[in-house]
């Protein structure tokens, strides 16, 4: 209760259709403020946010672990090897985009929250400011953790400058790093889109998770090979994981800053869909 | 007067309260009454039927089958050789022979078998280099029916590493005398032609015989070719001085068989000698020509390629495995996975638990009933899918020629009734994991996790990690043998066998696991999600 009186202080209607602008700003930073506190307030996304740190970390450390370059010609690229826990670690990133306007329906806080904040969009940018933030600090966290631990362990398994790995922290490292970071951000997002589009937490993480992992087990199982590169090319996925790549640029089905676009435009078209429906949709 | 204020609030337990079926029926009741669950089982039908269109797409590589290209891959593609019962053979060696009528017996004793690696050389030609002698490079006797491709066959052999073997027809092999042959140590072979049947022998000195084995050859004709062989086999690993960038390419290895005391019971017309499969290095042919030596009672044979079934990478041919008709699984798994999760998870998101429960205080009754009512779901919903994949994707297949290997309607039905099983137990797994979270949305991210993303690491193995998918163990690796994603190999369509070594990978259709090894394994997680589901409704509120 103590949400809605902070968010919908009253304001004189006279004062809001004069300074519309500026009104539309106050809303704007009262949602911000509001659902900050939903997130600061609630212990699960911490939880969660700390689950995709743990797991990208963990996943990557393991993958280090096992790796090994044998020659100068193992072809092996450095930052797939540190950043495998990128694949479970989406997972974890995906539900925290879910859940963030999922509980809002399976609570019935939705009826709350636009009734204090009858701005749908406003509150719906606001939800999703709010949700890329932290995410964004967890992934930088994530993917800092698991490259110095690609950093400490992979020149101990043959990755060394004999075998073509002069440096593991160069401007590509961190343009991988970088892309790797973006590229969680967005899935949280784009599972914030879907979720918002579907109002239910069970069927839009299903959404999610088929729309990050179809893509690539469906260019694993056809034969096609040009069908296989497009699908490679459109995939939030496999176009993500060229974002990250280091070596072999020239042999991927997109640069990597293409790839980002890519997931980027997927995660557009998910926000829309899911501002679009709660536009029209009663809640 | 106590006894009689306190029935009506506990009265005695009616047998249908007590009963089981009864539970079952509201839980059914509970899951065909909510529209999205059974519109969502029906997504899982289409989208594996679907996959089967995207899993038959023959298009690529060496497949011939689209109309407007089908000429040009159709001759890039090889064809394979199939021996009796339609099974794709590998049928190159080296063939002293002639031609025997009627029942008889050939022996001979072998005193030496070594080995050659076959090496092209940078200039187009090839060499051979010593050392390599095979693990199943073979020589021994052999009585075939001619010497084109494919024809029966029933052979004694001593190999590289596995002892003397009896093998007939490609695709059977039975033990012999173990250890390796010398010089000190000779191997007697014998095989015994009796109209259609042949039975082999062993022996480590000519005079006691031990049988082997029999084998049944249908349709034998009454002449046949007898005679001395050798085989080296294909080479799955070559020495490290050997793979230099002035080495284009390998061929396998070629083996050589000393022979003594070779006795025919029919009239002897003297020795031919034959490339089965011909000489040369094109696809189904040996690249060097075999040699054959005769002088003061010793015949040495040597020859390469293979008498083996043409299974794994040891297939060239154009067809596909019947596993790529069920290509579209793991997407059928995914609203199943949902549907299960959510058929727990919503009745604690909307408080409907405690209604349960206050119905059927048995707690672990209601999630057993929940368990039978969504596994038969599962079931019911992978068999129809199945069936309708495999019935769509076949003639699609089929478009490329015959399938990789024939499929035998036992096979099939263990593909169709397998699917059923892999979604079921999923199902259960799913329903087990939202008991414990009693969330929707981790509920299904980590079944999700646990069973899509080992597949798609069993596709894309974590970079420099150990190669995976070489050898008898079948592809994949760990991910497809430790988690959920095993019971896949529910659907393998395609034989592997210990006599022949080669690349089993996932691509072309081979798993690990046997199918109900990885359905055991499936079955393991299911059954200790569900203990654990157990143990915490039991302890927890509602």
């Amino acid at each position: 209760m103590s949400l809605t009186t902070r968010v919908a202080p009253p304001r004189s209607q006279g004062a809001q259709a004069r300074h519309a602008t500026a009104a539309a700003l106050r809303a704007a930073v009262q949602a911000l403020q509001a659902e900050w506190t939903k997130v600061r307030t609630v212990t699960g996304p911490s939880w969660l946010l700390a689950g995709v740190v743990t797991v990208t970390v963990a996943v990557g450390v393991a993958a280090a672990s096992v790796a090994r370059c044998q020659s100068a010609t193992c072809g092996i690229d450095p930052a797939t090897v540190s950043f495998a826990g990128i694949y479970p670690g989406q997972a974890v990133a995906a539900v925290v985009g879910v859940l963030a306007i999922g509980n809002e329906y399976s609570t019935g806080m939705i009826k709350l929250s636009l009734t204090a904040m009858p701005g749908r969009l406003t509150w719906f940018f606001a939800k999703a400011t709010v949700l890329a933030a932290p995410v964004l600090t967890a992934a930088a966290l994530a993917v800092a953790g698991a490259a110095l631990a690609g950093r400490l362990i992979l020149p101990g398994h043959g990755f060394t400058p004999a075998h073509g790995y002069a440096s593991l922290t160069s401007a590509t490292d961190l343009r991988a790093a970088a892309g790797a970071v973006l590229y969680l951000t967005l899935i949280a997002l784009l599972s914030l889109g879907l979720a918002a589009a579907v109002r239910d937490s069970a069927v839009a993480i299903g959404l999610v998770l088929g729309l990050l992992y179809l893509f690539p087990l469906a260019a694993n199982v056809i034969s096609n090979p040009a069908l296989a590169r497009h699908l490679d090319q459109i995939g939030p996925l496999p176009v993500g994981l060229d974002a990250q790549a280091t070596t072999g640029l020239k042999g991927l089905p997109l640069t990597p800053w293409q790839g980002l676009g890519v997931v980027a435009l997927w995660t557009a078209c998910a926000l829309l869909l899911g501002a679009l429906v709660l536009k029209i949709r009663d809640v | 007067m106590t006894t009689q204020t306190v029935t009506p609030h506990r009265p005695p337990v009616t047998p249908e309260r007590e009963s089981f079926w009864p539970l079952v029926h509201a839980e059914w009741t509970k899951f065909r009454t909510v529209r999205g669950w059974v519109i969502a089982m029906l997504v899982t039908i289409v989208a594996i039927t679907a996959g089967a269109f995207l899993g038959t797409d023959v298009s690529g590589g060496c497949a011939g089958g689209h109309a407007a290209s089908g000429a040009a891959s159709a001759a890039a593609c090889p064809a394979q050789p199939t021996g009796p019962g339609g099974v794709p053979v590998q049928d190159v060696f080296y063939f002293a022979h002639q031609p025997v009528t009627g029942n008889g017996t050939i022996t001979a004793a072998m005193t030496s078998l070594t080995g050659q690696f076959i090496v092209g050389t940078s200039n187009g030609g090839w060499r051979t280099a010593p050392g390599g002698l095979q693990p199943w490079s073979k020589a021994g006797i052999i009585i075939k029916e001619n010497t084109s491709q494919g024809s029966a066959y029933a052979a004694m052999m001593v190999t590289g590493s596995h002892g003397v073997r009896m093998q007939w027809d490609y695709v059977n092999d039975t033990p012999g005398l173990a250890g390796r042959v010398a010089a000190s140590a000779p191997r007697w072979l014998r095989l015994v032609r009796d109209r259609g049947t042949i039975t082999g022998y062993d022996s480590a000195d000519g005079t006691h015989w031990t049988l082997v084995g029999t084998a049944t050859l249908p349709g034998l004709t009454s002449t046949v070719q007898a005679g001395l062989f050798a085989a080296g086999t294909s080479v799955q690993s070559y020495p490290a001085d050997m793979r230099g960038a002035d080495v284009p390419d390998n061929f396998g290895a070629q083996a050589t068989g000393v022979f003594r005391h070779i006795r025919l019971s029919w009239p002897a017309t003297g020795w031919t000698g034959t490339n089965v499969g011909g000489a040369g290095p094109n696809e189904n042919g040996a690249p060097l020509p075999g040699a054959l030596r005769q002088n003061a009672g010793t015949i040495t044979v040597a020859g390469d390629g293979d008498i083996s079934p043409a299974a794994g990478n040891a297939y060239s041919g154009s067809g596909q495995s019947l596993q790529r008709a069920l290509a579209g699984t793991v997407a059928g798994l995914i609203p199943l996975i949902v549907v299960a999760a959510m058929f727990i998870t919503a009745e604690y998101r909307r408080g409907l638990i405690r209604v349960s429960l206050t119905a059927a205080p048995r707690r672990g009754r209601l999630l057993a009933a929940k368990a039978v009512v969504i596994g038969a779901v599962g079931f019911v919903a992978g068999l129809v899918a199945a069936t309708l994949a495999l019935a769509v994707g076949t003639p699609l297949l089929l478009r490329a020629g015959p399938l990789a290997w024939p499929v035998s309607l036992l096979t099939e039905a263990r593909m169709v009734a397998g699917t059923g099983a892999l979604l079921a137990v999923a199902a259960v797994l799913a329903l087990a994991i939202g008991t414990i979270v009693r969330r929707s949305a981790p509920a299904v991210a980590i079944v999700i996790v646990v069973i899509i993303v080992p597949y798609l690491l069993a596709f894309n193995p974590l970079p420099g990690s150990q190669p995976q998918g070489s050898g008898p163990g079948g592809g994949g690796g760990w991910p497809l043998q430790i988690t959920p994603a095993a019971a896949l190999s529910l659907q393998q369509a395609v034989p592997q066998f210990h006599q022949l070594v080669a690349i089993y990978s996932l691509n072309s259709g081979y798993y690990p696991l046997a199918p109900w090894a990885g359905l055991a394994v499936e079955c393991g997680w299911a059954a200790a999600a569900l203990a654990l589901a157990f143990f915490l409704m039991r302890r927890r509120d509602a």
